[in-house]
């Protein structure tokens, strides 16, 4: 009977610490990761500046990726902007402010929602279909045959790509906001009939030079974020072809998760400012 | 007069987690040598030419590739010691979202080897034709057969005029006569290109044509060295059971 329950507590004990480690392993995990990604983005930015410089493949990229996403960004954002002034529009209208709902749904898309959704939508999009790229030249030793002929990948198949979301994804932010606006000029039309001039001056009233500044450059580090992950994530895959799936799927989770940070930070920043 | 060493590995260890693959091991080559290294698979053969070329950091050991240490080198140097090693690797390693042309030209390019154009393109005619393919030029990797992919990816290995190669299971997942192919084609590179190659293998046809001397490794260690007429007369069973 004793010996039973010794075995028990033993096995219970042996449970805990494999849970205990498990978490530890995670955490570390996650630290290690994150230490890594820092050299990693060092690495990769001393690329931008040693030669020889790939303008040929940072086009391809840039046309490619923004090519890609184009129509998914541009649907989207018009659903946003019409959905968003049908559901202000009663609220707006009970408050007797139905003049300002153009001004609010162009600060509410300019300034949160266009930069968030549209950088959402490409850490879907193109970080997930770099990192699976990458993953799949590294399981299948490409990645491996550039870096022993001394060819330098970093520099060929990483800086490329990394300058090409980060010049694509502020061009698909304000290709997302143009549209957004069109959505929001057809649902303010649904209500009442207003010519697409004063639609467009009621618009930008209420929006500053300071108001696109932030909500411009926070794109441009959801676009280096956005193709780092993603390189990063491809770049450091295991070797089987399972990791090209992982490579992917972690690549989305970590860039969605850095989209919603810088967010946080360039909203502290300019909340202080 | 004794040749010059152009790799010499010095007991080196490599262990991943808690799984030691390489315990001390030591070689030298030669220049010219085709040197074999033979064993079962999943012994650590290919993490051995891997740490040669720092694909993979070993744990302890010294590495000298022609003349430096390469585990002491910097980035910019190890590219230098690296453009002088071609690697060909088990699965060819073609980039498969490029043509021969650009396959041969890549390394060119972008280790700016030749400065014209027009130097490049008779590189590449060149080295197709040492491997027997220039018809093959334009084609993509996707409609090449296996054999095809190994000897692309030999000319893309010998585009850069390595002093060595380092030939990775070259006749891995080929039929015989494509095996026996490879294995002339090795000897032919060797005497054409002056080079020195140490040839991972378990294809003891391949061993026999291509190789000068062979070693065979087990548990992470050389266990014997000599020629295949040697190893194959071995007294000792287990030597020669891998020559069955």
């Amino acid at each position: 009977m004793a010996r039973i329950k010794i075995s028990v507590i033993k096995q219970r004990l042996k449970g805990r610490l494999k849970v205990k480690e498990e978490t530890r392993n995670f955490y570390n995990g996650i630290f290690i990761d994150l230490g890594e990604l820092i050299l990693f983005t060092g690495k990769v930015i001393r690329q931008f500046f040693q030669p020889p410089f790939e303008f040929r493949e940072l086009i391809k990229h840039s046309f490619l990726l923004g090519n890609k996403s184009l129509a998914l960004v541009g649907v989207t954002g018009f659903i946003m902007g019409l959905v968003l002034t049908m559901q202000m529009n009663p609220i707006l209208t009970d408050f007797g402010a139905q003049t300002l709902l153009p001004g609010v749904i162009a600060v509410s898309m300019i300034r949160e929602l266009g930069p968030v959704i549209t950088g959402l939508i490409c850490a879907g999009k193109l970080s997930s279909g770099i990192g699976a790229e990458i993953a799949a030249m590294t399981v299948t030793e490409q990645i491996d045959a550039m870096e022993v002929s001394g060819s330098r990948p970093l520099s060929f198949v990483v800086a490329s790509r990394v300058l090409a979301t980060t010049l694509v994804v502020p061009v698909l932010v304000i290709f997302a906001d143009a549209f957004s606006l069109l959505g929001a000029f057809l649902a303010v039309n649904i209500f009442e009939s207003m010519p697409f001039t004063l639609f467009i001056n009621l618009s930008f009233s209420m929006l500053d030079f300071v108001d696109l500044l932030p909500a411009t450059l926070k794109t441009v580090f959801f676009g280096f974020f956005i193709g780092l992950i993603g390189c990063y994530k491809g770049y450091t895959a295991g070797r089987g072809t399972e990791s090209v799936g992982h490579a992917a799927n972690t690549a989305v989770v970590a860039s969605s998760l850095t989209i919603f940070v810088i967010d946080l930070i360039f909203v502290l920043i300019t909340s202080i400012l | 007069m004794e040749k010059e060493n152009v790799i010499v590995v010095n007991n080196m260890y490599k262990s991943f987690k808690h799984n030691d693959i390489l315990k001390g091991i030591s070689l030298t080559l030669q220049k010219g040598e085709n040197l074999g290294v033979v064993g079962k698979s999943g012994i650590g053969k290919s993490v051995l030419i891997k740490c040669i070329v720092r694909l993979i950091e070993p744990d302890r050991g010294e590495v000298d590739v022609l003349g430096t240490n390469i585990l002491k080198c910097n980035d910019i140097e190890l590219n230098e010691i690296r453009k002088k090693v071609g690697y060909l690797f088990q699965g060819g390693a073609l980039y498969d979202s490029m043509s021969v042309r650009e396959n041969l030209l890549f390394p060119i390019r972008r280790t700016q080897f030749v400065d014209k154009m027009h130097d490049a393109q008779e590189l590449i005619e060149g080295s197709l034709r040492s491997v027997g393919l220039i018809d093959a030029i334009d084609k993509m990797p996707s409609e090449l057969s296996g054999g095809m992919k190994k000897r692309i990816a030999l000319a893309r290995t010998l585009i850069l005029k390595p002093d060595i190669i380092l030939y990775d299971e070259p006749t891995t997942g080929l039929d015989a006569v494509t095996s026996g192919e490879i294995s002339e084609l090795i000897i032919k590179i060797r005497e054409e290109y002056n080079t020195a190659s140490i040839i991972i293998t378990h294809d003891m046809k391949c061993a026999k044509i291509a190789t000068d001397s062979i070693k065979i490794m087990k548990d992470g260690r050389f266990l014997e060295q000599g020629t295949y007429d040697q190893l194959s007369r071995s007294e000792e069973k287990e030597i020669r059971d891998y020559f069955i």
